[in-house]
């Protein structure tokens, strides 16, 4: 086992750490680093519990290595709101009751945040057609839709 | 029922109850903060990994770990010699655990391995020999059956036959449906008696997969049939599906030498997880603590002990903390499924649209041990109907597949599937509107119920009536769409509830439970303080306690946790009151029966009580320590009363007669919540339930190989619905009070996943012209249905009134 040393940014904070050539990202982040915010749910890529994003790319952490993140910008869920103020997408969420038990919640907004930062204003089905990555097995989705169409709504006005 | 509990009056206002508070533990969850069952770490932790076996069913000759122990890095390896056999009622779950002589499915647990990470515990697994027999496989329901079956369980024998009605009749049916082999295999079997060559017998005499044969019902069913004018009867069929909850099975262990220990993990019962681990680990239950951590999702998976039995025995072998998480491929392969089965069904009705009678055979595999839900199936399967004549029978059937866990209203979606499709056919038969023919049949107060209780207050006439009211039953169709409608039935269960409501010196509440909180379930307990205590809702906080912090409470299962962790939460807040009455009544110096408690506050009785300001709760609670000490509420109970539900869905769809994919045009669902206390976490059970009834419906199947192994054990071959299969799910909640409960609540989790199969596979059968009889309705069966029906090739019976099946 030869670990790799890797210079990343995470969430805006420059972070070192040491991982083994075969850890995933989403190893590093839970187990290495502690933000255990993003979710193992499938480890293949099929459930986005363990959304980031990577230079502003939407990915599965499950599928990226943790030595592939030496010098890019990773964002968590960790990240997403601001100090003690919360993203309208987290607030939504709440307030929409879009979470049951919540595990694939952490997913959703990272999904919700990349989509609303590349198209402010998504209709029904490209909402839906962008988290169809993301699975939700409490929710039927009805009230993640109309959450991220909440969040999208509000965040144009504040514009 | 204890007698103490007090129902509000009708039409009672609340002022907590009903709205729609943000959740104690939302920040959390979409913050990233949650712990879940991976969440946890613990100083010097162990990684665990389970080595299964790669054969459906194999006698294990012998373990060898020695080279495994060797390597740089294991602390400890466990096997089955790691575990006694005890009491035999918890002679299955152990074997579950942790295969014996036999491995019974393909990722049964054969060994287990502690080390100082995942990558060295995943090496020392390939250094496991294990030496296999393989024996011949059955993972077929109808095959298990068989006479010529290989055997799983050689002391299994079936009970419940001294209980048939009418066992010829019973084992002639048997022969009849499904059992029916070719000459040639009669003719090769040596164990066929004369009068049922070729049949499976049920007999207590001889092993067979066969556990158990349930029936249930009233009156005769075959004078009932001779009075129909046309009487239906289907074969269907239904492949097992998963809970599909996102979050793999995780638990932290500790086990200390001194004999203590500590679990941590995900589970719908920490106190039924401490207890189990305690028997199966021979230890004293008050030596293991057991914390619920947040759960991501459940559906009745996480009713048992996988892994926790587990982990506490390497913990206890290492001497250090082990950490297990299972990943997905070991959830579809090693977790609890639910069953598959066949079911027949047979109803007759008058050309007036009354049913004389109905009768069911289900026939559930419940994977390598006894106990599928067929019993369930069985007693939910007519419960929606006011029936004279009335038969349920149920096998419990046991295949090399992984031992089945609760799914959502265990087995009851099966069931309702084969009824409400024959209901739907007998309608149009008659040409009578499906929702007209429900209602002419529907059970209501007063209906002797089909598995024995008679009804109270129900709610299933109004939710077909709401039907009725609603725009989407009369919306217009377009070409390749089809409506279906079914209604759906849950018992919904109580108890053993414990809670304690503790008076906080600022005047703030800290409610402890005891059932994990799956969905939101602790905002409406805070609610419901709130509410009586008569304070703001944000004023009350609401923990999962841990098993060392209150009494025992059952399992959050059977959609009883809101009922009935609520009907404790509000009877110990009424406790609590009676005992902040008492400090007022001795800081005014009168007697307590002069006080009363009105909106959170103290008062006197009237004036005769004497003239004194009202005391708020927290006025109280800053001098608890002056009048008596701390002020706390407790109530135990094994709550009754849990009051059925009932639910009637609508289902659009649209089908491709090209590719045969099936489209949810449009869904709504009407149900029964006697009081909603969240009305948004009660939608979204709702709309949960109903979008796991449409993956159970269109897409969702365990795939078995002729090797007996499953073929898809992934989200990406096993597809649940996405976002983008979905439409907006509609809902309507109505409220019939539920008798039982102080403010009429009835448990709303279930009801919701049992009407879609049928209602899909009605609108299917409508929008492509052939009624629709396995499921999933994948694309290649609906195209092989549509290219039957072309053909001409029609596989449905029918016959008139009173002739021989």
């Amino acid at each position: 086992m030869t670990s790799v040393r890797v210079s990343t940014t995470i969430n805006g904070d420059a972070v070192e750490y040491l991982c083994d050539a075969e850890e995933t990202l989403l190893d590093v982040l839970r187990d290495r680093l502690g933000l255990t915010g993003s979710k193992e749910g499938c480890g293949t890529g099929d459930c986005g519990a363990c959304s980031v994003t990577l230079d502003g790319r939407l990915v599965c952490s499950c599928l990226v290595l943790g030595a592939e993140a030496d010098g890019r910008k990773v964002a968590t869920i960790e990240g997403i709101a601001q100090g003690d103020k919360l993203h309208p997408l987290q607030q939504k969420f709440l307030e929409h009751a879009a979470l049951q038990c919540g595990i694939c919640t952490p997913g959703f907004l990272v999904a919700s945040k990349a989509l609303l930062e590349k198209n402010p204003n998504p209709t029904e089905t490209e909402i839906r057609y962008w988290l169809a990555g993301n699975l939700c097995r409490c929710t039927g989705y009805d009230k993640i839709v109309r959450a991220v169409t909440s969040a999208a709504a509000e965040m144009r006005e504040s514009r | 029922m204890p007698l103490d509990i007090k129902p509000v009056a009708p039409g009672h206002s609340f002022t907590v109850v009903g709205t729609r508070p943000l959740r104690p533990d939302g920040l959390d969850k979409v913050t990233g903060r949650a712990k879940f069952g991976a969440d946890a770490t613990a100083p010097g932790m162990l990684i665990g990994k389970v080595l299964r076996s790669p054969h459906a069913h194999a006698r294990i000759r012998s373990i060898d770990a020695s080279k495994a122990l060797a390597l740089p890095g294991v602390k400890a390896v466990v096997t089955r010699d790691d575990f006694k056999e005890g009491d035999p009622d918890f002679r299955d779950v152990l074997r579950n655990v942790m295969a014996r002589d036999k491995a019974l499915y393909e990722g049964h647990a054969v060994a287990a391995v502690a080390a100082v990470s995942a990558i060295v515990a995943r090496k020392a697994l390939k250094l496991i020999k294990v030496d296999y027999q393989v024996l011949p496989h059955v993972t077929d329901v109808e095959r298990a059956m068989r006479a010529d079956a290989p055997v799983l369980h050689d002391d299994m024998f079936t009970s419940g036959l001294e209980e048939a009605s009418d066992n010829a009749a019973s084992a002639a049916k048997a022969e009849e449906f499904g059992h029916v082999e070719d000459a040639k295999e009669k003719e090769s079997d040596p164990h066929h008696g004369a009068s049922l060559a070729g049949g499976f017998r049920p007999q207590s005499k001889k092993p067979s997969n066969v556990a158990k044969r349930h029936e249930f019902g009233h009156g005769d069913v075959e004078k009932g049939f001779a009075k129909a004018d046309i009487v239906i009867e289907r074969k269907f069929r239904t492949e097992a599906t998963h809970q599909g909850y996102i979050e793999p099975h995780a638990c932290l262990a500790n086990y200390g030498s001194d004999g203590q220990g500590e679990l941590w993990g995900c589970t719908q019962g920490h106190y039924m997880v401490r207890n189990v681990c305690a028997q199966l680990l021979g230890m004293d239950v008050s030596k293991l603590r057991v914390t619920a951590s947040e759960i991501g999702g459940g559906f009745g998976g996480k009713t048992t002990v996988f892994l926790e039995p587990v982990a506490l025995a390497l913990s206890r072998k290492a001497g250090k903390p082990v950490k297990m998480v299972m990943n997905r491929d070991e959830v579809f392969r090693a977790s609890g499924p639910t069953s598959s089965a066949t079911i027949w069904v047979k109803i007759g009705c008058t050309k007036a649209g009354r049913i004389t009678a109905a009768e069911t055979e289900l026939k559930l595999q419940g994977g390598a041990f006894a106990g599928s839900p067929v019993d369930m199936a069985a007693m939910a399967a007519f419960a929606c109907y006011d029936l004279e004549n009335v038969k349920a029978v149920g096998w419990d059937v046991v295949v090399n597949r992984p031992k089945q866990a609760a799914y959502r209203a265990p087995g009851a979606p099966i069931s309702a599937f084969g009824v409400e499709s024959v209901i739907d056919e007998l309608a149009h038969k008659i040409g009578m509107d499906p929702l007209e023919f429900r209602l002419k049949n529907a059970a209501k107060e007063g209906t002797k119920s089909s598995y024995g209780p008679t009804y109270g207050p129900i709610g299933l006439i109004p939710t077909l009536e709401a039907v009725k009211k609603h725009p989407h039953y009369k919306a217009p169709l377009k070409a390749n769409q089809g409506r279906g409608l079914a209604t759906g039935f849950w018992f919904n269960f109580g108890g053993q509830t414990c809670v304690s409501l503790n008076i906080n010196i600022d005047g703030t509440v800290a409610l402890a439970l005891g059932t994990p909180d799956i969905g939101g379930s602790r905002a409406s307990m805070c609610q419901m303080a709130a509410e009586e205590l008569g304070i703001p809702y944000d004023k009350v906080r609401a923990v999962v306690a841990d098993t060392s912090s209150l009494g025992f409470n059952d399992v959050t299962e059977g959609s009883r946790a809101t009922f009935s962790s609520g009907l404790a939460t509000i009877q110990a807040a009424r406790d609590a009151i009676g005992k902040l009455c008492g400090r007022a009544a001795q800081m005014w110096g009168i007697s307590a029966d002069a006080v009363v408690w009105d909106k959170g506050h103290a008062k006197p009785s009237g004036s005769n009580a004497g003239n004194f300001e009202p005391l708020s709760l927290a006025d109280i609670a800053k001098v608890a320590a002056n009048t008596g000490g701390p002020i706390a509420g407790h109530y135990e109970v094994n709550a009754e009363g849990a009051g059925v539900s009932f639910s009637t869905h609508i289902a659009d769809v649209e089908v491709d007669r090209e590719t045969g994919r099936t489209l949810i045009t449009r869904y709504t669902v009407i149900q029964d919540a006697g009081k909603a206390i969240h009305p948004s976490y009660v939608e979204g059970q709702y709309q949960g339930g109903a979008a796991q009834g449409i993956g159970w419906a269109l897409n969702e199947e365990y795939i078995y190989g002729e090797d007996g192994k499953l073929q898809n054990p992934g989200f990406l071959d096993y597809r649940i619905p996405v976002a983008s299969d979905l439409p907006m799910i509609d809902t309507v909640i109505l409220e019939i009070p539920n008798p039982g409960h102080p403010y009429g609540l009835r448990g709303v989790g279930e009801t919701s996943i049992v009407p879609p199969l049928a209602a899909i596979a009605n609108a299917v059968s409508a929008a492509a012209g052939v009624r629709m009889l396995e499921l999933p309705m994948s694309p290649p069966k609906i195209l092989k249905a549509i290219g039957g029906q072309a053909a001409g090739k029609g596989k449905s019976k029918e016959s008139k009134g009173g002739s021989k099946r």
